[in-house]
C-alpha cells in the first residue's frame, strides 16, 4: 500500500497529494507519469508526476476531481493509503542543450504538469517564460511555485478576474510579437489549448512539445488504448510519449478518443455522488 | 486398478453450461467431471509401458501414473503426482491444447478418441484444491537468490521449480495482480480467476515472494537486480505488444486491440461495470479480426457483453485457424458468425469518429507460405461492407520492448524476441535467462511453462557452480 503523507487543497476541485513511493521517486524524471488505483474494484488512472523527492522517497500528484476515481481519491486523507501506485512510466522529457530560451505554457491543471518541466529547464540554465491560464482567479494554481522557477511569469484568466484577461495563446502571441525569441515552447493543458498553441507556434516556426494524457490501462504499451496519431503514424502515448511534437499531433482525433467513455464516466460519477 | 477396463471409443463427455445460457454470463463453460465420470474415464487408459503421452507434454507430467491413481480413487495423490512436474495443474487441465500434445499421442486415439487427459488433470486438481491440499515442501534454503520478471505461466513455473530446489525467489509483476496472460487475457469463463489465485497462493505458501506494480525496465533494471544481490534473473515478460492492421480507420472510437478489449473485461472486471470502475461499452455488432484463441476469447466476451451480432473475420479458411478446435466449436455453439477468407481493408467511421462498419475483401488460398499454410490472396473487386459498431484486432502480439530497451547487451531477434538457448534459456547476458512468449512470440501457456521449467534447472546449476 502507498500512504498519503500530505494532502492540500489547491483550488475548489484541485488537490495535491504527497505519496510514499520510494521506488517510484528514485527513478522519476520530469515528463513521466504514474498509474494509480484507489481501491480493489478501482480503475487504473494515469497522472503526471508533479514533483518527486528521491531522498524522501515521495512523489507528488496533483489532480482535479472530475470523475468517480478522482472524487474518490480526493475524499482520502493523510494517513490513508492507495491500493496501487505504479511508475515512473513514459519517456522522460528531453531538453535539447541548444535551447536558450523557452516558453512553458500551462492550462488549468496542466500547470501542475508544466511546473516540473519549468523547474528542470530553469535548473539547467534555460531562460524560462511561463504563461499559465485559468478560467478565473479562484482557480489559479501554483502561481508562487511556477514564478520561482521562471524568469518571467504571466498569469491569464479567461474572464479577466485577475486583471489579465485572455487565453494563454493571446499572451504567447504578444510575447512573440514583442520580439521574444523562443527556441522551444512546452504546452501542457487541455487538448484544445495544446492544439491552438501548436497552431500558433507553427506559424512562427517554433518547436513545440505537448504532453498527451489519453485514456490508458496498463501504461506499458500492452493495451494500445492510448493510441495517438503523430506525423501520420500511430504512437502509444504511454511508452512513446507522453511528450510529442505539437506540430505533428492529430489533436482532433485525440479529442474524439478522449470522449470514448463519456457516457459511462458520467454514470459512474453520478452513482458515486448518489451513494455519498 | 478397477476390475474392468473401459473400452468405449469415446471420451466420457464433460458437462457444459448450455450454449444459450452461457453466452449471457461469464461463469465457466465446462463444468468438470464428477468422481464417477473421472473413474469412468481413467479406466480408459491402457497404462502403456512406453508412455507416448508423456513425450507429448512440454513439462513431462507422469500421465499414466496420475491416471492410475485416479482410477484407484487416490485423487489427492494423483494431484501430487502431477505437481511433481507441473506447478499449475488446474490451469493446464483447462487451457492446454491437449489435442496437439499428450492426447495426440495417446494409443486410444488410433481407434476412437484419446483418453481425456486434460479433463482428468483438471478433475484431480479441482478435487485437491477443493480439499485444501498443502503445497509441495520446498528444498532446504541454499542461500541462493533469484529474480523472476513476469508472473505469467513461464515466470510462475520457473519460480515454483526454483523454490522447490531451495532458492529464495522473488517474482516481479507489472500489473496490480499476478498471473500475466492467465488473468488479463484468458477470460473468466475459460479459466476462473479465483482458481488462478489459488494456484498462485500455493506458490506463495511455498515461499515465493511476489511484488506487484513493478514495471521492470522502468522501476528497476536488470542491472539494479544484480546489485540487489540476485544471483540469476529469469525474463518471462510475455508477448504484450499488440499488432494492428495498419489500415485506415484503426484509431476510430470502437476499435480495440484484443489486449485492451480482454484486459478491460478480464483483469479490470469491466463486465461488472459500474460495480467495477473500469468502463466497457456494450457494443451491438462486433467484428473480431483473427483466427487464434485470442480472437475466439474476444468474440465470446463480446457476445457475453450483450452484442447481437459477433463476427470472426479471418483471411484464411477454418482449416488454417490457429485456435483450438474446441474453442472454435464453443464459439459457434454460442452463435458467433464466421466470415472466412475475407480480409479487412478499411474501418469505416461516422462523422464524429465512431466505428460504423468495416470494408473487407474476399481472399482465396494460393501457394503455401513460410508457415506452410496456403497464402491468402485478395480476389480483385470482391470488396463488401459489414455494418458494425466495434472492431477488435486479434492478429497477434509481439514481445513488449520495455525491458529489452532498458537492458543493454540483451541480444534480441529483429522482431523483438529475446534470443535464448533452447535447452537452458540462457541469454547473451551471463546469469540472465529467458523463456515463454518473450522468446518465442505468442504461443501457448504450456510451452511457456516448459521453457520456465528448463530455465529453472539451468539457473539452479549456474548458481550452484558460482
Amino acid at each position: 500500500m502507498y500512504r498519503i503523507l500530505k494532502k492540500e487543497t489547491l483550488s475548489e476541485q484541485v488537490k495535491l497529494m504527497v505519496i510514499d513511493a520510494p521506488l517510484v521517486a528514485r527513478k522519476a524524471q520530469p515528463g513521466q507519469f504514474i498509474i494509480l488505483r484507489v481501491s480493489e474494484m478501482g480503475e487504473r488512472i494515469p497522472l503526471t508526476i508533479a514533483d518527486y523527492d528521491a531522498k524522501a522517497g515521495t512523489v507528488t500528484i496533483i489532480f482535479q476531481e472530475v470523475g468517480k476515481t478522482t472524487l474518490q481519491l480526493g475524499s482520502l486523507n493523510e494517513g490513508d493509503s492507495l491500493q496501487d501506485f505504479v511508475g515512473p512510466l513514459g519517456t522522460p522529457s528531453h531538453f535539447d542543450s541548444s535551447v536558450k530560451k523557452a516558453a512553458v505554457i500551462g492550462g488549468g491543471l496542466g500547470t501542475a504538469i508544466a511546473y516540473p518541466q519549468a523547474k528542470k529547464m530553469h535548473a539547467i540554465g534555460i531562460d524560462v517564460t511561463s504563461i499559465i491560464g485559468f478560467r478565473n482567479k479562484d482557480l489559479i494554481l501554483l502561481e508562487k511555485e511556477v514564478g520561482a522557477v521562471s524568469d518571467k511569469l504571466l498569469v491569464m484568466t479567461d474572464d479577466g478576474s485577475n486583471g489579465h484577461k485572455g487565453f494563454v495563446t493571446d499572451a504567447l502571441k504578444a510575447e512573440i510579437e514583442a520580439g521574444e525569441k523562443f527556441d522551444l515552447v512546452v504546452a501542457i493543458g487541455p487538448l484544445i489549448m495544446m492544439k491552438f498553441v501548436s497552431r500558433l507556434t507553427k506559424e512562427y516556426g517554433i518547436k513545440t512539445i505537448v504532453s498527451m494524457n489519453p485514456i490508458m490501462i496498463d501504461g506499458t504499451g500492452m493495451c494500445g488504448g492510448c493510441r495517438v496519431t503523430v506525423g501520420g503514424q500511430t504512437k502509444f502515448a504511454c511508452v512513446d510519449g507522453p511528450d510529442f511534437d505539437g506540430h505533428e499531433v492529430d489533436f482532433d482525433e485525440a479529442m474524439r478518443r478522449q470522449g470514448m467513455y463519456k457516457k459511462q464516466e458520467g454514470e459512474s460519477c453520478n452513482l458515486f455522488k448518489g451513494v455519498k | 486398478m478397477p476390475a474392468k477396463r473401459n473400452m468405449d471409443l469415446k471420451k466420457t463427455p464433460m458437462p457444459e453450461q448450455d450454449p444459450k445460457i452461457r453466452a449471457t454470463n461469464f461463469s465457466e463453460v465446462a463444468l468438470g467431471y464428477t468422481e464417477e465420470m473421472a473413474l469412468n474415464e481413467a479406466s480408459r487408459c491402457l497404462q502403456c509401458k512406453n508412455q507416448p503421452c508423456v513425450s507429448g507434454c512440454p513439462v513431462n507430467v507422469q500421465i499414466p501414473s496420475f491416471i492410475k491413481l485416479i482410477a484407484e480413487g487416490q485423487y489427492i495423490d494423483a494431484y501430487s503426482k502431477i505437481r511433481e512436474t507441473n506447478g499449475l495443474p488446474a490451469i493446464c487441465g483447462r487451457v492446454c491444447p491437449q489435442e496437439t500434445q499428450c492426447e495426440e499421442r495417446c494409443v486410444r486415439g488410433i481407434k476412437g478418441e484419446p483418453v481425456g487427459i486434460g479433463r482428468l488433470e483438471r478433475f484431480a486438481a479441482d478435487y485437491a484444491i477443493g480439499k485444501g491440499v498443502e503445497p509441495p515442501v520446498c528444498g532446504y534454503p541454499n542461500g541462493k537468490k533469484a529474480a523472476v520478471i513476469g508472473s505469467g505461466p513461464a515466470g510462475l513455473t520457473c519460480a515454483a521449480d526454483l523454490a522447490k530446489m531451495g532458492v529464495d525467489v522473488t517474482v516481479f509483476e507489472a500489473f496490480h495482480t499476478s498471473g500475466g496472460v492467465l488473468v488479463y487475457g484468458i477470460p473468466e469463463f475459460r479459466l476462473p480467476k479465483a482458481l488462478v489465485k489459488k494456484e498462485i497462493d500455493a506458490l506463495v505458501c511455498m515461499g515465493v515472494k511476489i511484488e506487484t506494480n513493478m514495471v521492470m525496465g522502468r522501476v528497476l533494471t536488470v542491472e539494479d537486480l544484480k546489485e540487489m544481490g540476485y544471483d540469476t534473473i529469469f525474463i518471462g515478460t510475455g508477448a504484450g505488444l499488440p499488432s494492428f492492421m495498419k489500415i485506415p480507420g484503426e484509431n476510430l472510437n470502437g476499435v480495440y486491440s484484443a489486449n485492451e478489449f480482454l484486459t478491460r473485461i478480464n483483469l479490470m472486471k469491466g463486465y461488472k461495470f459500474p460495480e467495477s470502475d473500469t468502463p466497457v461499452v456494450r457494443h451491438k455488432r462486433v467484428a473480431v479480426v483473427g483466427g487464434g484463441n485470442v480472437a475466439m476469447d474476444s468474440a465470446r466476451c463480446a457476445k457475453r457483453l450483450g452484442a447481437e451480432e459477433v463476427y470472426i473475420v479471418y483471411r484464411r479458411s477454418e482449416k488454417e485457424m490457429p485456435a483450438r478446435t474446441e474453442e472454435v466449436h464453443h464459439a459457434k455453439e454460442e452463435g458467433i458468425n464466421f466470415h472466412l477468407l475475407v480480409n479487412p481493408t478499411e474501418i469505416l467511421g461516422t462523422d464524429n469518429g465512431y466505428v460504423r462498419g468495416m470494408r473487407v475483401i474476399k481472399m482465396e488460398l494460393g501457394e503455401p507460405d513460410s508457415s506452410g499454410r496456403r497464402r491468402p490472396v485478395p480476389v480483385p473487386g470482391s470488396e463488401y461492407d459489414i455494418e458494425l459498431d466495434a472492431v477488435v484486432v486479434a492478429i497477434g502480439q509481439s514481445p513488449n520492448p520495455l525491458l529489452r530497451t532498458a537492458t543493454p547487451g540483451l541480444a534480441t531477434q529483429k522482431w523483438g524476441g529475446i534470443i535464448a538457448d533452447e535447452e537452458t534459456g540462457a541469454t547473451s547476458i551471463e546469469g540472465v535467462y529467458a523463456g515463454g512468449d518473450a522468446v518465442s512470440g505468442a504461443a501457448t501457456v504450456i510451452l511457456a511453462m516448459g521453457a520456465g521449467k528448463k530455465a529453472a534447472q539451468a539457473m539452479y546449476e549456474y548458481m550452484m557452480k558460482k
